[in-house]
């Protein structure tokens, strides 16, 4: 029985900034001090707060240390966990208050707003140790599926609860389970995981995997149960080794415990659950791809119909979910699906993921209420946009999706409100802009993502996206015209309506989405020949002030290209042919005499 | 059979359950444009030119999988299908070597007939950076030019269902997407069986047979040399397609008088020879099966199916009967009894075969195939490059006569001869020779109808003579493989086993002319082609191999009997064992 | 594993432990002084008593912490009970033992053991 309980993160992110070898000085010091009985060190998933990182939260105070170096553990033991004095230097800032006194994580602005069901146990539990799960009443939804309810029971459970994909469709759950029990009856079924998380940016899928894995175990099994299916496969990508290395201990624990395998808690019902690796191709994300993939081809769609979930895997009915939609599922039949559809919106229930990046303070991963307003999400949770910069647009579901321009700032974000502004919720990037960021310049940083991971085998989409790419790049080089905007927008209605998949079907939506909001910036490429946010450096024009220009040569000196030339104390000029618009001297010029436009 | 019914661009249509948008529209009189969609073998609703509007549909569906529901509306040419389908054909030329002037397959390329229905007027509206691609010319059959590639994979569906071989797939992926080997590897260097499946059913000029026709020219313009062409029996099944003959249409006559006016000085018949192969065979078979040889014996004449042997089944090639094939069988009987005849040196001798297969090219290049010490035969051509010359040597081959006939002495043939074009041909030409020589008697009915038709495996057993005799027969090597599989692992036997490498056998060769999947989706080439075959065989008063006067005069005159030395040394050939790549 | 009591037993035995974790408002603090005078006046062993017995019993709305000096040194141990909406409960020259009926008590019972208490002393 230990008094103090020290989570140390073992997520992706803390890992490589050096967690597991302050988890082995931590034991040293422990060792060291006598404590080894009294304070228990636990490896956890991932809290979210990933900039912060290596991250440690000492129990019972919940004391949170950010950026912990190896230096500082043995200040920690001596001080905090055998003294009991906090080391105030190291405590993350948002957790003190303006007094001095130090708060719970939860009362900070990045925890507050957030309501974490798929990431309940993320950071809290230790990820190998199937009993920590139980300990927070995990496999007790599997318990009570196989021993209480009937198969139309669970699947009325997760349709009243209104629970939706979490992957970027947003299909109800309950109903893709109902019709893989009922278009066909009986016979083999496959339920699937998509873990194949693609989405640049996104990594919520990873740290669910990395900090609750039996959450996902559980509710595949009891998906299982629903449609009549005994075999499940989770299809994770191989850049992901913590992950995959959590869940197949995992996996073989829950084996071990009964939990899978054959019989589950005497009721009869069956439940095998094995591990494919997918090479990391954005496309294995696409249900069928993925299928296809498993089944140890080149991973590549098919046309649908048929649906899965009545020709899938190998042929047969499956049901294929996300991560994060899965993480849902024992909460929901624990607590009721009532407790679910009450968070969230009218048509978009419970939480939602998302993964924040860009110019944001609190990069990481939130989970919130579906409908919690873009403005909550960057000013409140996410600490405000760095330097004083205005907010200028939000890009959401990643590649598939668009952007939210600053009008819709107080937007409700769920599936329908997104989708109604063109963009997507997706898997849930969030990546937030600020006046410094070229919406052609995104648009076509998208597009080149999506030109390298088209599989190639439907013509809109191998072809069609490319030339998207270069009518894009055209613009940002200042040779576009106004009938480019045009084709460029034609093409995109064309691949859209014309892809095999998902990812051709939303490849232009980057495109279609800033043309909507941000045209005139498109505009000013092709017309102005200028990049309004200083971003398309072939557009760029670095010139000195001779009025304010002191004549120091700093910038002279500073250019790697000698693109600057002018005698001591008198005004300098950019030579603009050999300028490379590296931006070297502005920053330089203590005058301000430098500028871009 | 259920039917479903649905409305196509307002009319009425009843359709079988289970029929896509594609099929009910054929129903109704409307073709859909379609590129990669070949039935049952490419099935993958990848080049999107059969989209059409759907009402309800939230964009447009591809046709060519879509299924049908009770009440669907489908609209195959709206203003939004049209449009999409113009975009589609613009990028995809967009990234298309366009040099259509001396394309191999222009007037029959699938992508330039699209172009022009749909008017695409501005071919490079979307130009930009094209896939790098470099031509594949190191196989001995045919070539590889990806910048004519569509991406539409019907070669790589029909390598790997059909052929059951595989050795071509998609490499990279994205706008980077090209076909070819694993590991880039050059075709010549797998196990590419030269089946030419994969030609046949390219819609452009992506994939081509390597054209002899110069060298042929040039042999016949070179004074020195005595020109002798052979045609296999496929090829008048089929030739008459390429200048607009129905398929199944009979051209022996008009091609006889081609071949005469392009300037060869012999005209012969690969016929002959396929007599004298059921000779040959015949008296193997009841060799090995009177001296407890290895049995089943399997025929030899497909050489896309012996290369396969030799890399998918290596220890069965002593199987293989050592009967040289037809083609190989005549250039030899060519190079040595004709030219003793003649009195020509056979080094001046030039064999020009004409054949429905690709695979032959690479048979004249095999080892021991040279029974006068020179190559049995030196030029083989298909039969879409025969029509390609016929066109360039200004001959007008609709008007040519019907009735003209192969020259004397190696063109007379019998009936058993000409169906080795058909799969189960071979086995019921040597049923009709083998039957009668176990019993000495004389057949009452000739035609062996269990071993005819378009299925890929075919069984049969005949009491002959006190024996059962039991034998197979496959076309297509997906089906060969799933044959002998079966026979090695014990749970199928046979005395004699037919295998063609082609689906249907050589009327359904690699050579042949190809036909837009517009037809090929709904009309079986192979039936007929092999119904042109059939008749020529009733129609034949001699319809049995040992009765052919001309065969008999070359045993009597020069061979001996059938596997007498001098017929191992001139007829009979050795195989290797290869490896799959 | 076989059964739901199984199930059930693991989870009873875990949840004390993983409850350590959680950050309720409504939790009973209990902290112990453990500064310099405190370890050395026998705080050590009234901290892993309270926290052994607080995890034993399930009583998941009671964390156990330590803290520095409180700033009476001459009373060491120091334990003080936390109830949120109720008065600070400070007792003092605590051992295990005492320690194992404040817990009784008090954090079962709701009695405060006035004879430990600061108040007692003064």
């Amino acid at each position: 029985m230990y008094r103090s309980h020290v989570l140390v993160c073992g997520g992706t992110g803390c890992t490589s900034s050096g967690s597991e070898e302050i988890i082995r000085v931590l034991k040293d010091e422990l060792d060291k001090n006598g404590l080894t009985s009294e304070v228990s060190v636990v490896k956890t998933g991932c809290h979210g707060l990933c900039a912060l990182g290596p991250i440690m939260i000492v129990y019972p105070e919940a004391v949170f240390y950010s950026m912990v170096e190896t230096k500082d553990v043995p200040e920690i033991v001596s001080e905090h966990l055998l003294k009991g004095r906090v080391v105030s230097r190291l405590v993350y800032d948002e957790t003190v208050s303006s007094e001095g006194e130090i708060k719970s994580l939860a009362d900070t602005n990045f925890y507050k707003k957030q309501h974490r069901i798929a990431l309940r146990n993320c950071g809290v539990i230790n990820p190998e140790n199937i009993e920590e799960y139980i300990g927070t009443r995990g496999y007790e939804a599997l318990g009570k599926v196989v021993t209480e309810m009937t198969p139309d029971d669970v699947i009325k459970c997760i349709l009243d609860s209104g629970l939706r994909g979490r992957g970027g469709g947003g299909f109800p759950t309950g109903r893709k389970w109902q019709l893989a029990k009922d278009l066909v009856k009986g016979g083999q079924k496959y339920v699937c995981c998509n873990a194949d998380e693609g989405d640049p940016g996104a990594f919520m899928d990873r740290s669910i995997l990395e900090g609750d894995p039996h959450a996902l175990i559980e509710a595949m099994a009891i998906a299982g149960y629903a449609i009549g299916a005994n075999q499940g496969y989770v299809y994770v990508r191989a850049e992901y080794p913590i992950a995959v290395e959590r869940l197949q201990i995992a996996i073989n624990q829950a084996k071990e415990y009964g939990l899978l395998g054959e019989n589950i808690f005497g009721s009869g019902f069956s439940f095998d659950l094995g591990i494919r690796l997918g090479a990391g191709a954005f496309v294995c994300g696409e249900e069928t791809a993925l299928m296809t993939s498993i089944e140890g081809n080149r991973g590549e769609p098919r046309p649908r119909p048929p649906f899965p979930a009545e020709k899938g895997l190998f042929g047969k009915p499956t049901v294929l979910n996300n991560v994060e939609t899965y993480a849902n599922i024992p909460q929901i039949i624990l607590n009721g699906p009532e407790w679910f559809s009450a968070m969230g919106t009218e048509k978009s229930k419970g939480t939602k993921v998302f993964a924040l990046g860009g110019k944001i303070k609190n990069t990481g991963l939130v989970e919130i209420p579906m409908g919690t307003t873009l403005r909550e999400v960057v000013e409140e949770i996410g600490g405000g946009i760095p330097n004083g910069k205005k907010f200028k647009a939000a890009q959401t579901g990643g590649p598939s999706g668009g952007c939210i321009p600053a009008e819709y700032f107080d937007i409700e974000m769920d599936y329908d409100n997104l989708i109604a502004i063109g963009s997507m919720m997706g898997s849930g990037g969030l990546i937030v802009m600020d006046e410094d960021n070229c919406m052609v310049d995104i648009a076509k940083f998208f597009l080149e993502f999506t030109v390298d991971e088209s599989c190639g085998k439907c013509t809109p989409c191998r072809i069609g996206t490319k030339r998207l790419y270069e009518i894009l790049d055209k613009i940002t080089k200042g040779n576009g015209t106004l009938e480019d905007i045009d084709k460029l927008e034609e093409l995109c209605y064309f691949i859209k309506e014309n892809s095999l998949c998902g990812l051709g079907q939303t490849a232009p939506n980057p495109v279609l989405s800033t043309l909507k909001f941000f045209r005139d910036e498109y505009v000013a490429h092709v017309v102005d020949k200028k990049c309004p946010a200083g971003v398309c450096k072939d557009l760029l024009r670095y010139t000195i002030d001779p009025d304010k220009c002191k004549g120091c040569t700093m910038c002279a000196r500073v250019c790697p290209n000698n693109a600057i030339s002018g005698a001591v104390k008198t005004p300098h000029v950019i030579d603009t042919d050999k300028c490379v618009k590296c931006g070297a001297c502005m920053e330089k010029c203590k005058f301000g005499a430098i500028s871009k436009c | 059979m259920d039917y479903i019914n649905i409305k196509i661009n307002g009319l009425d249509v009843s359709a079988p359950k289970g029929s896509t948008i594609l099929e009910a529209a054929r129903l109704a009189n409307i073709d859909i444009p379609t590129l990669c969609f070949l039935k049952e073998i490419n099935e993958i609703g990848a080049c999107r030119m059969c989209v059409v509007e759907v009402k309800g549909a939230r964009s447009l569906c591809a046709a060519c999988v879509y299924p049908i529901n009770e009440g669907m509306e489908v609209f195959t040419n709206t203003p939004k299908v049209i449009a999409a389908r113009k975009k589609n054909l613009q990028l995809l030329l967009s990234n298309h070597d366009r040099k259509c002037l001396s394309c191999v397959r222009s007037g029959n390329c699938e992508l330039q007939k699209l172009c022009k229905d749909y008017k695409i007027e501005e071919e490079g509206l979307y130009d930009g950076e094209r896939t790098p691609s470099e031509i594949d010319y190191s196989a001995a059959h045919m070539y590889r030019d990806n910048s004519k590639c569509i991406l539409c994979r019907r070669c790589v569906a029909v390598c790997e269902k059909v052929q059951g071989v595989g050795v071509i797939g998609a490499n990279e992926r994205g706008f980077k997407t090209f076909i070819g080997s694993a590991f880039e590897m050059d075709l010549a260097d797998t196990s590419c069986v030269s089946c030419g499946q994969c030609i046949a059913v390219c819609p452009t000029g992506a994939l081509s047979e390597k054209d002899n026709t110069d060298e042929v020219l040039a042999a016949i313009n070179n004074p020195e040399k005595y020109v002798v062409v052979q045609t296999a029996p496929a090829v008048r099944a089929a030739l008459g397609e390429a200048f607009g003959l129905p398929i199944g249409t009979n051209v022996e006559g008009k091609m006889i008088a081609a071949l005469r006016r392009i300037g060869f000085d012999k005209v012969f018949d690969t016929n002959f020879a396929a007599d004298l192969t059921i000779m040959e065979e015949a008296n193997e078979f009841l060799d090995r099966v009177k001296n407890g040889g290895k049995l089943p014996l399997i025929t030899s004449c497909s050489p896309g199916w012996v290369k396969y042997c030799e890399h998918y089944f290596p220890d069965m090639t002593d199987n293989l009967s050592s009967c040289k094939s037809p083609q190989q069988m005549f250039g030899a009987i060519t190079k040595t009894y004709f030219a003793e005849k003649m009195g020509i040196d056979p080094k001046n001798i030039v064999c020009v075969s004409v054949m429905p297969c690709t695979a032959k090219k690479f048979e004249i290049g095999r080892d021991d195939q040279n029974a006068a010490g020179v190559a049995d035969v030196d030029i083989s051509i298909t039969t879409r490059e025969l029509s390609r010359l016929i066109d360039r040597m200004g001959i007008n081959f609709l008007s040519l006569p019907d009735d003209e006939k192969f020259d004397d002495p190696l063109g007379r043939s019998t009936g058993a001869a000409v169906i080795f074009g058909a799969t189960g041909g071979v086995m019921e030409a040597a049923l009709r020779t083998a039957v009668e020589t176990l019993t000495g008697e004389t057949l009452d009915n000739v035609d062996f109808e269990a071993v005819r038709g378009v299925q890929g495996i075919k069984e049969a057993s005949f009491d002959v003579a006190g024996m059962t005799v039991k034998v197979a027969v496959a076309s297509g090597l997906k089906n060969a493989n799933e044959l002998l599989t079966k026979v090695k692992n014990g749970e199928a036997e046979y005395h004699f086993i037919e295998i063609m490498g082609c689906p249907g056998g050589c009327v359904n060769g690699g050579g042949q002319p190809q036909q837009p999947a517009s037809v090929r989706n709904f009309t079986d080439l192979r039936a007929e082609r092999a119904k042109a075959l059939y008749s020529i065989d009733a129609a034949n008063p001699i319809r049995k191999s040992h009765e052919n006067p001309d065969i008999k005069k070359l045993y009597d005159e020069y061979l001996g009997a059938p596997g007498s030395h001098k017929a191992h040394e001139l007829l009979h050939t050795t195989y290797v064992k290869r490896s799959i790549n | 594993m076989k059964s739901l009591e199984e199930l059930k037993a693991i989870r009873e035995r875990m949840q004390g432990q993983v409850g350590l974790r959680s950050e309720d408002e409504t939790q009973t603090r209990v902290v112990v002084g453990m500064a310099t005078c405190g370890i050395a006046s026998g705080a050590r062993p009234v901290l892993n008593a309270l926290s052994e017995i607080v995890q034993t019993k399930g009583l998941s709305n009671v964390a156990v912490t330590q803290t520095g000096c409180i700033g009476l040194c001459q009373y060491e141990p120091i334990v003080e009970v936390m109830e949120p909406g109720k008065e600070k409960v400070t007792y003092v020259k605590m051992t295990a033992e005492k320690a194992a009926e404040v817990v009784e008590q008090h954090l079962i019972g709701g009695t405060v053991v006035a004879k430990y208490t600061l108040n007692s002393i003064e």
